[in-house]
């Protein structure tokens, strides 16, 4: 059935989305005003970009923010495809307790992890002795603790899809496991994996509170040094970083959204075949 | 060899001791002992000094909430009665704002709040204001329904998908009137996104300490404040924010479990998506 939305029902939309893009569209706007207080209109200014550009604060933070990100995303990956590989072959009850504690660190608040984990850094090295100062190295940690879980939960559904049957018919047909495992499993759960992979990377690129208690004061990433901005004063700089990063979100969803439709499009097409 | 593959889950076990379950026994344990060491219940006691924030908070988030299913409500619905590929569009236009780091998001809204802001400064040319926008607990309510409003809508969006057009003609066509059809139908088969929208907002509302910062100016303190203050602020006393860390999981698990009264299983992997 397909009804034709009423009036009201697309303007109600319009309202809601409105409310969505408003701020975002001012800080845009705002990036090219040449005025720093930011009410008024005064000129149109490439300055801040220009600025920002050379602003070696928020440089080193993106180098930082660039290394937690990929070393979280990808030891995460490993962990949490063998994890889940693991979990799929144990039986019911086992699977839900590990299912039961992977959904820790999702469902609680990002200020308990964060204070949780600073927490025991502190208390490794005060109470245990070991040298372990919050930096870089305690960031990677917290990042890769709360990035499993998403790989996981990616990479679960597609070993549920799999035929069970077909690891067993590899072996069969004279495979060892490790060469069953990676020509019959993974090309399976590849897409699983992937998906796992990207998820990790955007919250490990877009996390600030699981940061802040774990970073210390010399490793920072770039959602700490635009706290740290914000903090002492609203900076036009900060409003050129923003539609430099809603501009490259735009971007990506853009490409990957129209590379799925044209797949799908294909797969339609194969299916009519 | 079940047995061998299930040995894959093993790092990720450990990770999983070592990198939650210990830090959160490490928050009870600090709640509970005082700087010497010893066991004290004097720091849950003092918690008793701030129930005035901790009620605020609750109240705020609350509000937060309530106006989040409020606005998201007919939005999810009006979605979900489209085609699939419009509903694709719309749930990518909702997400897109999510992409954006959560700090400058807050940070656009101190832009158009300020005393010499955007709004006021708008209102003036009309011969308005300037009005105390910013700093005021309606800035921290406003702010959280901003940032996660999409968190009510998502849930609330994939349970209306699954409604079937056709029970919705078929109390038409028995007589039902809107309203009846409404209540008797559509809000009792979207319980279970409702329950878990409530939850996804309410959890990080509470727990927020950006938004109040940001938008609250120093006078709507957050339990997340609080928190905050006892572990990186002056007034550093990590056995004190354990305890006020305690308090807030115990509110967050109770209304965990109040909104699974609603909703026998939350389905995580689906709102992650």
């Amino acid at each position: 059935m397909k009804r034709k939305s009423s009036a009201l029902s697309r303007i109600y939309t319009a309202v809601i989305m409105a409310f969505l893009y408003m701020p975002i569209l001012v800080l845009i706007v705002l990036s090219f005003n040449q005025n720093k207080s930011r009410g008024a209109w005064t000129g149109f200014t490439f300055d801040w970009y220009r600025k920002l550009f050379t602003n070696r604060l928020i440089l080193g933070a993106f180098v930082n923010t660039m290394i937690v990100a990929l070393v979280s995303s990808v030891a995460a990956t490993l962990i949490g495809t063998a994890a889940a590989l693991g979990i799929h072959t144990m039986n019911k009850w086992m699977k839900k307790a590990v299912r039961m504690l992977t959904y820790i660190p999702i469902m609680s608040p990002e200020i308990i992890m964060g204070v949780s984990l600073m927490l025991l850094f502190v208390f490794v090295r005060t109470e245990l002795g070991v040298p372990l100062e919050l930096g870089l190295l305690t960031l990677i940690l917290s990042h890769i603790t709360f990035n499993i879980p998403y790989v996981i939960f990616n990479v679960l559904p597609k070993l549920r899809q799999m035929d069970s049957y077909a690891y067993d018919a590899a072996l069969d047909l004279g495979c060892n496991p490790w060469q069953a495992f990676y020509k019959v499993i993974l090309p399976e759960i590849m897409p699983g994996i992937t998906a796992g992979f990207l998820m990790a990377v955007t919250y490990s690129l877009d996390d600030f509170v699981i940061s802040y208690f774990t970073a210390g004061p010399t490793s920072q990433t770039l959602p700490l040094a635009i706290w740290g901005q914000l903090r002492r004063r609203v900076s036009p700089e900060m409003n050129a970083l923003s539609t430099i990063i809603f501009v490259v979100v735009l971007v990506l969803l853009l490409v990957s959204n129209l590379s799925s439709m044209r797949r799908e499009r294909r797969g339609r097409k194969a299916v009519r075949l | 060899m079940k047995l061998h593959t299930r040995l894959a889950s093993v790092p990720y076990l450990l990770w999983v001791v070592v990198f939650t379950i210990i830090p959160l026994l490490l928050i009870i344990v600090f709640a509970f002992t005082g700087t010497d060491g010893g066991f004290t219940i004097e720091n849950i006691s003092a918690v008793g000094r701030y129930t005035d924030v901790i009620m605020k908070s609750i109240w705020l988030a609350a509000i937060a909430t309530g106006v989040s299913l409020f606005l998201g409500y007919p939005l999810a619905y009006i979605i979900s009665r489209h085609s699939a590929r419009q509903q694709n569009v719309s749930l990518m236009l909702i997400m897109l704002p999510m992409w954006m780091s959560f700090l400058l998001r807050t940070f656009a809204w101190m832009t158009l709040l300020e005393k010499t802001g955007v709004i006021n400064r708008l209102l003036g040319l009309a011969g308005l204001g300037p009005f105390e926008l910013i700093n005021t607990s309606g800035a921290v309510v406003l702010g959280m329904v901003y940032n996660y409003l999409p968190f009510m809508i998502l849930p609330l969006h994939s349970v209306m998908v699954k409604i079937d057009a056709s029970v919705i003609e078929a109390a038409q066509d028995l007589g039902a009137s809107p309203l009846r059809v409404f209540f008797k139908v559509v809000l009792p088969l979207s319980m279970p996104g409702i329950s878990s929208g409530i939850t996804m907002v309410f959890v990080p509302a509470v727990s927020t300490f950006i938004i109040s910062r940001m938008l609250g100016g120093g006078s709507n303190l957050m339990i997340g404040d609080l928190i905050d203050m006892q572990f990186l602020g002056n007034a550093y006393n990590p056995h004190l924010g354990s305890a006020i860390s305690l308090v807030l999981m115990v509110i967050i698990l109770l209304c965990m479990s109040i909104m699974n009264q609603f909703d026998d299983d939350v389905d995580v992997e689906g709102v992650l998506r």
